[in-house]
């Protein structure tokens, strides 16, 4: 049976068509999915997209956060299902409180749009189970409000329990706290990563195809389960 | 009818990092505007009641302010009446 993979798209969701061409390209069906519906047509896995949800107004993500389909998604996450939250997608997993911590305005202010070098920390969860831990991956990166920020104590049960999943390396482009670019939760199901690894799966349109790791690694963590 | 106003402000706690009030605070010296030690930039909201603004109203308006308006991982908020004119 095809693994089945949502993606939910948002009124303004921009990276939702990306991240479904991921989804197929690693050999699973993407399935769309709609910010309206509380049903998740039998997926075995969610992303969430990126792109700027309800206008970002208020805050990123924050509008998003209380969607119909967001209920649905935060009950299964709870229960275990993989969930992929990619730069606004990051966001509203911040703001369901699925993840911990929040993403503010880049330190410099300004829009960075960038080939980005990342260090995978972590090959233990849904999401990253076909990289080795410390490889090194280049993806694009393109955010305004994608500093990670969070308390310290916050960050050092981050780093002790293994939940940073991957670092900025060379350049920290937004100021995020201990140069984090994505996290996961504890049971390790949940992931939030600012870069666009769905931007990184085709040698004709990205910088490399290092992103794709990120969509055969909920496969096979899919078909192991 | 005089229409009941509450205000939620919104700011970010003071160890977060504000870079949109350090730019403003920049520029202020630059416009002739000396003195100001330090900038930080908030968020107010006006809302207008139906109806009375009593316990029950304000308990709910904090509930929205801690679960919608602001995200107190990051930002503090204070709930005040305005008096109407």
């Amino acid at each position: 049976m095809t693994t089945r993979v949502g993606v939910v798209t948002f009124p303004g969701s921009l990276d939702d068509r990306d991240a479904q061409r991921a989804v197929r390209l690693a050999g699973a069906e993407p399935v769309a999915l709609w910010h309206r519906d509380k049903d998740l047509h039998q997926v075995d896995a969610v992303v969430l997209p990126g792109g700027f949800s309800y206008g970002d107004y208020l805050r990123c993500g924050a509008i998003s956060r209380f969607s119909p389909v967001m209920d649905t998604i935060i009950e299964q996450a709870k229960l275990g299902m993989p969930v992929l939250g990619i730069c606004n997608g990051f966001q509203v997993l911040c703001e369901s409180h699925l993840l911990p911590g929040a993403l503010t305005r880049n330190d410099s202010l300004h829009f960075i749009c960038r080939d980005q070098k990342l260090r995978i920390e972590n090959a233990g969860t849904a999401w990253t189970r076909d990289y080795s831990a410390g490889q090194e991956i280049v993806v694009p990166l393109k955010n305004g409000e994608g500093r990670f920020v969070a308390d310290e104590h916050v960050l050092d049960e981050l780093e002790a329990e293994g939940r940073v999943v991957a670092r900025y390396l060379d350049l920290n482009p937004n100021g995020s706290y201990r140069d984090i670019a994505g996290i996961t939760n504890a049971a390790g199901n949940v992931v939030g990563l600012m870069p666009h690894p769905e931007h990184a799966v085709e040698p004709l349109t990205g910088p490399t195809t290092e992103g794709l790791g990120f969509f055969t690694s909920v496969l096979k963590q899919l078909v192991n389960a | 009818m005089p229409v009941a106003r509450v205000v939620v402000d919104v700011m970010l706690k003071p160890e977060i990092l504000d870079p949109q009030g350090q730019a403003v605070q920049r520029a202020l010296p630059r416009l002739g505007f000396d003195g100001i030690a330090d900038v930080r930039q908030g968020k107010r909201f006006e809302l207008e009641l139906e109806g009375p603004v009593d316990d029950a109203a304000l308990a709910r308006i904090r509930e929205a302010a801690e679960t919608f308006l602001a995200n107190t991982v990051i930002e503090d908020f204070t709930v005040r009446v305005e008096e109407s004119q």
